[in-house]
């Protein structure tokens, strides 16, 4: 896989299929129904409990944009995503050109997955911080992969937009 | 995004204040102003303790994901920026800003926006 800048687009190139599936699955993982560790954790309470009054504002207001921001975004990556549909049992490697302007809506959707996976999958601090995990033997290393996976998209366009390096969780 | 803040309706300006005078007559027949009784028109919010806008730490978040969060919401400088990350990383908390409670809510509702897990609380 190959990734860089091109003038106002990020270009994904020699996608392999499975690395290619993993992105068309951004989407999909956005999605928190059925966890309610996940919906929990991108729904999380403005205020202490004790703050009741606080809460039920917020659950009556702000939820319901917040969900319409997610939602837009999410809606954004998927159209992108629309350049790897089709041929799905063609092996050969794809491209992907994200718009410069989209970044934000990729960003967002990128930690909604990231967020999403790992709480259904109920990570532990030590793994999420394994980047030298062994491969993939089961459908929580795919998890974890693609929750790495994702964190890395999510640094490559930090970098070019914002100029940052680090790559560590925190 | 919008919401409507908890004291969205009222708007005050923080530090108003009005003191009422009246002019009283003495009894030398002489009008002469005299200040009474002050009366402080300060509202629940003007008195209000500064609230905190705390974030939380998250492992799954990448630190170069809060910091950008963190100069993109409070305009802070990265160096700034960095240090609060630093601290969620390594305390589990950060205090980002502290003031009046409609623009702290204001804040975290951003910050929750860019999914981070942020919350207001009150300063003792």
């Amino acid at each position: 896989m190959e990734i860089c800048r091109k003038k106002d687009e990020l270009e994904i190139s020699e996608l392999d299929p499975f690395l290619a599936e993993l992105l068309r699955q951004i989407p999909a993982s956005t999605n928190p129904e059925s966890a309610p560790a996940a919906e929990e954790r991108l729904f999380s309470p403005p205020a202490a409990a004790s703050e009741k009054e606080c809460c039920a504002e917020w659950k009556l207001y702000v939820q319901p944009e917040l969900r319409r921001l997610f939602r837009s975004a999410t809606e954004t990556v998927a159209a992108d995503l629309a350049q790897l549909s089709g041929n799905e049992k063609t092996f050969t490697n794809r491209t992907l050109r994200i718009p410069t302007q989209h970044a934000d809506a990729w960003l967002n959707a990128l930690n909604q997955a990231r967020l999403v996976i790992a709480a259904k999958n109920n990570f532990t601090d030590g793994e999420l911080c394994d980047h030298y995990r062994s491969p993939i033997g089961s459908r929580r290393d795919l998890s974890l992969f693609q929750v790495n996976f994702y964190g890395f998209l999510q640094e490559f366009i930090l970098r070019e937009l914002c100029g940052c390096q680090d790559n560590s969780s925190g | 995004m919008s919401w409507q803040p908890r004291w969205g309706g009222v708007k005050v300006a923080q530090s108003e204040s009005t003191v009422a005078f009246s002019v009283a007559k003495n009894t030398s027949g002489s009008t002469v102003e005299e200040p009474t009784i002050e009366k402080e028109t300060r509202s629940k919010q003007d008195v209000d303790l500064p609230w905190q806008v705390v974030v939380h730490n998250d492992p799954v978040n990448l630190m170069t994901y809060v910091t950008m969060v963190f100069q993109r919401v409070f305009g802070y400088p990265r160096e700034k920026a960095e240090r609060h990350m630093l601290e969620v990383h390594q305390k589990g908390r950060s205090i980002l800003w502290s003031g009046m409670r409609e623009r702290a809510e204001l804040y975290v509702q951003q910050l929750h926006g860019h999914l981070l897990l942020a919350t207001l609380e009150k300063t003792d």
